[in-house]
């Protein structure tokens, strides 16, 4: 056994608990969760069968805490897990599996089957079985600060640009500020517009907020290659600057991996609770919205969809409030089949659109979203997740649809009127 | 071994060991299992109705959204022969009788017709739910000796017993004999095959209902 393969088995044999040891031995292999992946339903590979991406990992669990699978394993008559085995299924766990979660919701026996994904992806980045266009984001974000290598003066730059366009300041380690806002690269370097979103959103609603110099980048590849070790350094940025602000919330940006490796995932990385709040920037809109913070005028005339990214709607329960914000700025919103709780994925989530080699398979997936879009023939697509919006743009193009896919919190932004006084109160 | 020592065999020994092996081996799985145990959730919680380990233990019974019409024959036929087994296995008088002579307590089963009439609907669902698994791609491509040794494990009981009610094939005693030599087969085999998910699928949906529960999700 090689050194990296040791490696893996042992970590894997450490995440195995029993939720794990109950799916595995409650599955009875009738196959619905392959109806519920797209990488199925658009390929119609029976290997893209949810279940099946997990095979080394419940032969390991069998040979290692069952007493019959130990007793075959003394006796030689069960099959070891070995590099190659894990290096072919590279692509099953990570190319052909966006963590989703669409399999754990259908499993007539209640095997949440995306939970033992990612746990799988802890042994195999262990054992150097992580694709390396993800592998590579996870490490520029521990060296550089962020996984498509934006430093801070990038950001500073970006600030200045909003500030002039929208009059309105962008606070940098504000201490005491009650939201901490998070970003992601790709609204950093695509959608500068999200910042100016928020600063006129704060402006409105009248509360203080801050970015921070050392905690910028929300999003955690560290989390996608199933490395927790690399999860909790990049984690940790964001909740020594939100200690160090004394922020209330600290508010995740449209990015969906980025919410749950802070939501979710961050306590339970740091192995302590917050003493702070995490939410989703939809959540503190639709706050906002409640409280009648959010004052919006006129109405997108155009036919809308909501693009529902799967880490907000289905694995974090956040649902309604898309839908209300929208209805507030929009008179022609439609919904697309599924959508919601059983959304279809965009094809690209948990990393997988930061694998070069996945991006023909990707495309092909993509085709259960256009399906979506057909459905229902909007002029454009809303979204809360600046990966989502990526992927479909690649999605779209590939299949030559004219199709703007926009964020739903500067479409919010644009329906409020610009500030007539250019300075907030505090900061 | 005459007819007549085959059924005392099934009926004594042969139960007695099957049950002690079936119980020691739910104990054993159930212990290696569980004893696992999980690491605590330090997410701060959302709650929201509905959304707990007790409620998909029950919910997870319905498809989800799109899913019946998607896979009509195992559901349907998942349906039929789970709960044409309960039916055979609980309601039958005879067997009322036996489970009285074993735990010393009864209750009322249903008129031999529509135990008959169950029967034959389960025989009919798991010879469908059989086609399925050797006709469609994606169960046959999961299917493993497992697969196949199971669905006959659970399929022969059925079948030994309605043909002894029926009186067909071979002498009453005979086929009552098999019947019981079935039914200890599968106890033998049910802790240490897939399925002891009879017993796990509680666990299983408990646990997919309050990890995502934590989060406000009702799965």
């Amino acid at each position: 056994m090689s050194a990296s393969l040791e490696k893996g088995v042992r970590v894997l044999k450490e995440v195995i608990d029993a939720p794990i040891a109950s799916y595995f031995s409650s599955c009875v292999h009738c196959g619905l969760c392959a109806e519920a992946c797209l990488f199925y339903t658009e390929t119609g590979d029976p290997k893209y069968t949810p279940i099946h991406k997990l095979e080394p990992m419940r032969r390991l669990y069998e040979q290692e805490y069952t007493v019959l699978g130990r007793l075959k394993k003394l006796i030689g008559l069960s099959k070891a897990v070995t590099d190659a085995e894990l290096a072919e299924w590279q692509e099953l766990v990570y190319n052909s599996c966006t963590l989703c979660g669409r399999c754990s919701v259908v499993c007539p026996v209640g095997n949440d089957i995306v939970y033992m994904v990612r746990k799988f992806r802890e042994g195999m980045s262990a054992s150097g079985n992580a694709p390396v266009g993800i592998k590579g984001a996870a490490n520029r974000t521990i060296t550089i600060g962020s996984p498509m290598g934006v430093k801070l003066p990038a950001v500073k730059a970006q600030m200045k640009h909003v500030e002039e366009d929208y009059g309105l300041p962008i606070p940098m380690d504000a201490e005491g500020a009650e939201f901490l806002v998070m970003l992601s690269s790709m609204e950093i370097m695509n959608f500068p517009e999200y910042l100016g979103a928020i600063a006129k959103i704060m402006n409105q609603a009248g509360k203080t907020w801050t970015l921070c110099s050392t905690a910028f980048e929300a999003t955690n590849a560290g989390m996608q290659i199933g490395n927790s070790d690399l999860a909790r350094v990049i984690v940790s940025r964001i909740v020594e600057a939100a200690e160090k602000l004394k922020v209330k919330t600290v508010i995740s940006p449209e990015c969906g991996h980025a919410y749950t490796a802070l939501r979710w995932e961050g306590a339970n990385l740091m192995g302590r609770s917050f003493g702070f709040k995490v939410r989703h920037i939809i959540e503190v809109l639709g706050e906002f919205q409640e409280q009648g913070l959010l004052k919006t005028e006129g109405f997108e005339t155009d036919r809308l969809t909501f693009h529902d990214p799967c880490q907000l709607a289905r694995r974090g329960g956040v649902i309604k409030q898309q839908r209300n914000l929208l209805n507030m700025v929009s008179k022609n919103f439609v919904e697309m089949p599924d959508a919601g709780f059983m959304n279809w994925c965009c094809g690209g989530g948990g990393g997988a659109s930061a694998i070069e080699e996945g991006e023909e398979l990707r495309m092909e997936a993509f085709k259960k979203k256009k399906s979506q879009f057909d459905a229902v023939k909007p002029d454009r697509v809303v979204t809360a997740c600046a990966n989502c919006r990526i992927v479909m743009e690649e999605g779209l193009e590939h299949y030559n649809m004219n199709l703007p896919v926009v964020g739903l919190t500067e479409m919010i932004a644009d329906h409020i009127p610009n500030p007539v006084v250019a300075k907030p109160e505090g900061n | 071994m005459g007819e007549m020592q085959f059924l005392t065999w099934v009926r004594g020994t042969g139960l007695n060991l099957a049950i002690s092996i079936f119980l020691l081996g739910v104990l054993v799985r159930l212990l290696e299992i569980y004893s696992l145990g999980r690491k605590k959730d330090l997410a701060e919680p959302r709650s929201v109705a509905g959304a707990s380990g007790m409620n998909t233990v029950f919910r997870r019974s319905i498809p989800a959204d799109g899913m019946l019409k998607n896979s009509p024959i195992t559901y349907i036929g998942g349906y039929v022969f789970h709960i044409g087994l309960a039916i055979i296995v609980f309601l039958f008088a005879p067997h009322i009788k036996f489970f009285q002579d074993l735990l010393g307590f009864s209750w009322p089963g249903l008129p031999s017709q529509a135990v008959d009439f169950a029967a034959v609907l389960t025989i009919v669902a798991m010879l469908l739910i059989l086609f399925d698994r050797i006709s469609k791609p994606v169960k046959r491509y999961l299917s493993t000796f497992q697969d196949w040794f199971t669905w006959a494990l659970t399929f022969l009981p059925v079948l030994t017993g309605w043909m002894a009610v029926q009186h067909l094939l071979l002498p009453y005693t005979t086929m009552l004999a098999l019947h019981i030599l079935t039914v200890e087969l599968l106890l033998v085999f049910l802790p240490f095959t897939k399925l002891f998910h009879a017993f796990t699928v509680f666990g299983s949906r408990w646990y997919n209902g309050t990890v995502n529960g934590h989060k406000g999700v009702a799965v």
